[in-house]
């Protein structure tokens, strides 16, 4: 593992949504600051900066994370998703951002980034699960606006609309 | 497979308003474009501010050494002192004995409270320069409770004060000791409801810049107003009300009534920018919010009611101690008074005595939370319906109807006041309980009750007030108070409705969203107006107080939006529409009053082929003022301000009707409780909210479950919980425990036929905070239905739930003291021996010799002898996820050489302090060994005992062992040496907090 020296910004480069990004970040700069103020990805939120949360999840290398449990430093190579990169590339939403719109699944929305990557991850793993599956898979994710039962109702929207897409293409 | 419970309710059917017209806000919400404030850019140079915070719950500050912030980056430093000279004590709404600055000035008064803030070039210099500042402080004794802080010899919060009761005002309406003196029964209740808050996603975040031109100060900030603190915060600052800019970003992460009391952090925050010179920004993090931000005030309430042979309640006394913890921040009191005026909730009960005690304790201030004050009179109130109808043996919904004002009876005037306006309380109940299927449930209780099961069934009614008239609060004071002052009343909305050049409609207006979807309802009711879609109208709801209208109610609290906004969203683009009618009635040749607006065109309502496109006449207005009817003024831009004339001023008599509008909500449950753990399990559950006119029923769906939710944490796992001494021990989202989608059961939401108001402009009442009454008063209904028990205390965590079920008695009604006083402050108790390849003598030495010790205790650079047999040094010290240096002090006493000594010590530093005392003997053993045994018990406080409560225990184990090892090493060079550790229990108590906590 390569020691690096406090104080000084150091170059990090990860792809972010498919694309090569770089920054400059001292050690201890937090993954989410990294993101957010240092390459203005603001879409990844912070909740509570001690992983409980998840309103920061991101996928890192096709894992959901916590960003804010994580340093930039540590990302370098990785390959990062965040809710930026999740609409289809004409703009239009995406099967689960489509299901979240038609179910009210948000409210403040601030907590939704983190639950769009936590699910994300969910529904590539888990094409076809039971309500109460998804109630388990959601636990990571706090919302204090929704109640959690249109999120729940969206994800399985989600997963339909997503199995019917697989169906189609293959 | 979209599943909503509430239909849409389109009338006449062209219309938009009550249509689950999808919500433009989630655009940028769902592609990561929102635009919260810390999404936001800043100007070059804006620095960053972190706040040191109080790790003592009650003590003096002796000094404040600043001396350490020469470091590069950093900018400004405020502390208390900056603020006594350069602002002046926060107004609250009534005489006080409390300076309030938003910063401690000589004393602290809870855990968290800012003592100091810097400013530097970003937060992580910030933070490191927050550390360096050096605070000594002299401890005072501390009290929690709001009962114990009113005893002759309780610490006193406030000098100037002469008791910890600022306030005790006492209300009598119509003739209550006649009516108890008349009763055929009379029943008593003791009610303590706990502390909690629905604590945001988004924090509290404020960016504060000094402005030249005008002496005052631009801030950005997620404020949810009332801007009635508009004027607290332009008084504290000396600046003129309009040297004071508040804007607010389109987008605010939650809400829920916390973002009200960032006003006083906008004041620090002014002050430090004004002294940095330059804009400063500051992002709450999670464990400032959770101990320092905001709570709902916890409250003791002792209720009694008189009560008729037949079931009929004659009179309500109640008795609050509201306890709003160290300072009042306006408006508090207000939960207590916001509530005043349906004091009776919806039962015809004509006999009232109210007295309010409004306590300090050494707690977070209170504020807003969802719900505001309804939570805890509602819960005194319907589980004294459920104690009347069990002492009477008649089920809890027979007496309810009872009780229960008759559809005839409205509009209802309200003993206290209140006048509610429409409702049919009886047919809610029918429809919820046929929907809900009550019968069912009650044949589930049988069979479980057959089985031999825990369980029980319990309901609750509520009446759900909406939009406040802003005098309400004037009823803390005294009728002279209120003649000397003026009257207070009403609660002024304002919506800009405008039509520019080429026809297109803008919106703005002062609800300040928190994520509720006010765009999407406000271009509903526009575009109705208007004869458009939604999709025509732009709504810009971002604040600003130097351009936009407001007035003191602007803001998003108290169920305002669905009365309030909407009404003058709707009054303004009525104005728009008479004055684009006057317009197309000269281009149309036809009379103004027989124009209709449909489809984007302006119409002849006998003769639709005689029209004019919408944008023309928009057009005209700017194009062509000449050719307007005369006198009329160019440009189409109509703001309403509107006040309902139902908000009265308090009477003379203390009667205030403290809101606009009042929807019924009726909740009924059946829960099944384990015998052997404790935990209780919905089994079934059906709440009903008649809330009028439904402008977006997946809106008004969202609210009343997102409501349900935060009733569930309130009800099961949500607790600021402190420990006797003050420390505060929920820093974490591990520690405050928020429901998950696995806690947050189903439940059947029942749409009952709607009473539409008469005071709103269409008929709407807000329906956000039914169920932070209903929920916990039902299923606390429910557990003391299945246990026979009486004193059921929120949370309902399992093992106190247990400790119900096997307590045969019931515990005595009044006066108790609360569970609280038998819990400890957190505290680490331990025990070990180890074996040292050293003799006593050496062993002894090392213990005696500052130098030896610096190697062997972890963390410690240096220890310095400072006196005999007593040294202090600093210590780098971790638990769990955080780390920080501490000033460690030790004394070695009770010295018997080379066999025992006492070891006293302390820490303190920036994550709190901690105080403990060891002991160890020296056992010598065969081949110059010797076994060293010890125990310790230690105390903590401060942010280590708030966000630690899980990782104490281990990490304490840890580092004795660690330091044991190092000892081993160094007296003998024996690492091999073995640590056995043999660990007592901890204390009965510190289980019993944990257990709690759970």
């Amino acid at each position: 593992m390569n020691l690096l020296e406090s104080n000084i910004r150091h170059l990090v480069r990860f792809t972010l949504n498919g694309a090569q990004v770089e920054g400059y970040a001292e050690p201890r700069l937090l993954l989410t600051d990294f993101l957010r103020h240092e390459l203005g990805a603001t879409g990844t939120h912070v909740g509570c900066e001690h992983g409980v949360c998840g309103a920061c999840t991101i996928l890192l290398d096709g894992r959901a994370v916590r960003s804010c449990l994580m340093l930039a430093v540590q990302a370098e190579g990785a390959a990062i998703e965040t809710i930026e990169g999740l609409a289809h590339e004409d703009g239009g939403f995406s099967p689960l951002q489509q299901a979240f719109h038609e179910n009210f699944a948000l409210q403040c929305g601030y907590c939704t980034p983190g639950i769009l990557m936590s699910m994300t991850e969910y529904l590539r793993d888990n094409p076809n699960p039971t309500k109460k599956e998804v109630r388990v898979a959601l636990s990571g994710n706090l919302c204090r606006c929704t109640g959690y039962h249109e999120i729940v109702n969206a994800i399985l929207d989600a997963a339909k609309a997503l199995r019917e897409e697989d169906g189609a293409s293959s | 497979m979209t599943d909503f419970a509430m239909p849409e309710q389109v009338q006449p059917p062209n219309k938009h308003v009550g249509r689950r017209t999808l919500r433009r806000e989630n655009l940028a919400l769902l592609t990561g474009k929102g635009e919260f404030v810390d999404d936001l850019p800043v100007k070059p140079g804006t620095l960053h501010a972190a706040f040191l915070r109080s790790p003592h719950p009650h003590a003096e500050i002796v000094s404040i050494d600043c001396s350490a912030l020469k470091m590069s980056g950093v900018h400004a430093v405020v502390t208390g002192k900056d603020l006594a000279e350069r602002t002046d004590p926060m107004l609250v709404g009534f005489q006080n004995p409390i300076d309030y600055y938003g910063m401690a000035t000589d004393r602290v008064r809870y855990m968290g409270e800012p003592v100091a803030a810097v400013a530097a070039t970003d937060r992580y210099l910030a933070e490191d320069a927050v550390e360096a500042i050096k605070v000594e402080y002299r401890p005072l004794a501390a009290v929690v409770d709001p009962l114990q802080a009113l005893a002759p010899d309780a610490p006193l919060l406030h000098p100037r004060a002469d008791s910890n009761c600022v306030s005790t005002r006492h209300f009598i309406h119509g003739a209550p000791e006649e009516a108890f003196a008349q009763a055929d029964h009379g029943a008593t209740l003791t009610i303590r409801y706990p502390r909690n808050s629905i604590t945001p996603m988004e924090t509290y975040a404020v960016v504060a810049e000094a402005v030249a031109e005008t002496g005052g100060f631009d801030v950005l900030s997620n404020f949810q107003g009332p801007f009635s603190l508009h004027p607290v915060m332009t008084r504290a600052l000396r600046v003129r009300s309009n040297a004071l800019r508040l804007r607010s970003p389109k987008n605010s992460g939650g809400s829920f009534g916390s973002k009200l009391t960032i006003f006083p952090y906008i004041v620090v925050l002014c002050v430090l920018a004004g002294k940095a010179k330059r804009p400063v920004k500051w992002i709450e993090d999670r464990l400032e919010h959770l101990s320092a931000a905001s709570s709902a005030a916890n409250r003791v309430t002792k209720i009694e009611a008189a009560y008729t042979e037949a079931g009929k309640v004659t009179a309500l006394r109640l008795t609050h101690w509201d306890d709003n913890g160290a300072y009042l921040r306006a408006p508090m009191p207000a939960p207590l008074y916001r509530m005043h005026g349906v004091s009776t909730n919806g039962y015809d009960i004509r006999n009232l005595e109210v007295t309010n005690h409004v306590v300090v304790t050494n707690k977070c201030p209170s504020g807003a939370v969802r719900g505001f004050g309804g939570p805890q009179l509602y819960f005194a109130v319907e589980r004294m319906m459920q104690k009347v109808a069990s002492e009477l043996g008649m089920d809890p919904l027979e007496l309810v109807r009872r009780n229960l004002i008759r559809p005839e009876q409205f509009p209802y005037q309200a003993i206290a006041g209140a006048l509610l306006d429409s409702g049919n309380y009886q047919r809610v109940i029918e429809e919820a309980s046929a929907a809900g299927d009550l019968d069912r449930l009650k044949q589930r209780k049988q069979a479980a009750l057959q089985a031999g099961k825990l369980y029980g069934v319990g309901y609750a009614a509520c009446v759900e007030p909406s939009q406040s008239n802003m005098g309400y609060i004037s009823t803390l004071k005294t009728g002279d108070e209120r003649r000397r002052t003026g009257p207070k009343d009403g609660a002024v909305a304002s919506v800009t409705v405008s039509v520019d050049a080429t026809g297109s409609v803008n919106v703005v207006g002062d609800s300040v969203p928190q994520g509720q979807g006010h765009q999407t309802v406000l271009a509903q009711v526009v575009a109705d107006q208007l004869g458009l879609t939604p999709d025509d109208i732009t709504v810009a709801l971002d604040t600003d107080t130097a351009k936009d209208g407001w007035s003191l109610a602007a803001g998003n609290y108290s169920n305002r939006f669905s009365p309030a906004s909407v009404s003058a969203a709707h009054l303004a683009a009525e104005r728009v529409r008479k004055k684009m009618a006057g317009i197309a009635a000269t281009m149309l040749n036809a009379p103004a009053e027989d124009l209709r607006f449909k489809n984007g065109k302006i119409l002849a309502a006998h003769n639709p082929d005689n029209a004019v496109p919408f944008y023309r006449v928009g057009g005209l207005a700017h194009w062509s003022p000449s050719s307007l009817p005369e006198g009329m003024d160019p440009g189409i831009r109509e703001t309403a301000m509107w006040s309902a004339p139902e908000l009265t001023p308090t009477s003379a008599k203390d009667e205030i009707n403290t809101s606009l509008a009042y929807g019924f909500g009726f909740d009924f449950c059946g829960v099944e409780i384990d015998s052997a753990t404790g935990v209780v399990r919905i089994d079934q559950y059906a709440t009903a909210h008649d809330c009028g006119t439904i402008l977006n029923p997946g809106m008004a769906e969202g609210q009343i479950r997102g409501s349900w939710a935060s009733g569930i944490g309130a009800t099961f796992y949500e607790e600021f919980a402190y420990g006797e001494d003050g420390s505060f021990l929920s820093g974490t989202f591990a520690d405050y425990l928020v429901p998950s989608a696995c806690e947050v059961p189903e439940f059947q939401l029942v749409h009952p036929t709607p009473t539409p108001s008469p005071y709103t402009r269409l008929g709407a009442k807000g329906i956000a905070e039914g169920n932070q009454y209903t929920t916990p008063a039902c299923i606390a209904n429910a557990v003391a239905d299945a246990l026979g028990f009486e004193d059921v205390l929120l949370p309902l965590a399992p093992a106190k739930v247990l400790a119900w079920i096997q307590s045969s008695e019931r515990p005595p009604a009044e006066g108790t003291a609360p569970a609280k006083a038998e819990e400890g402050k957190p505290r680490i108790e331990g025990s070990g021996e180890v074996q040292v390849s050293a003799t006593p003598e050496s062993v002894w030495d090392i213990f005696l010799d500052p130098q030896q010790m610096a190697k062997i205790i972890p963390g410690c650079d240096r220890l310095e002898a400072v006196g005999d047999n007593r040294f202090r040094g600093d210590v780098m010290l971790g638990v769990g996820p955080i780390k920080g240096l501490f000033e460690v002090r030790l004394d070695l006493t009770d010295l018997d050489k080379p066999r025992s000594a006492k070891l006293v010590g302390s820490a303190a530093g920036p994550l709190g302090s901690s105080s403990g005392a060891g002991f160890f003997n020296l056992k010598p053993m065969e081949g110059f060994a010797t076994l060293v045994e010890y125990s310790y018990s230690i105390q903590l406080s401060g942010k280590v005992a708030a966000v630690g409560g899980r990782l104490l225990h281990g990490a304490a184990r840890q580092l004795i062992e660690r330091f044991m090892a190092a000892l081993a090493r160094q007296a003998g060079g024996d690492v091999a040496a073995e640590v056995q550790s043999t660990w007592r229990a901890l204390g009965r108590r510190l289980l019993a907090w944990l257990g709690g906590a759970r």
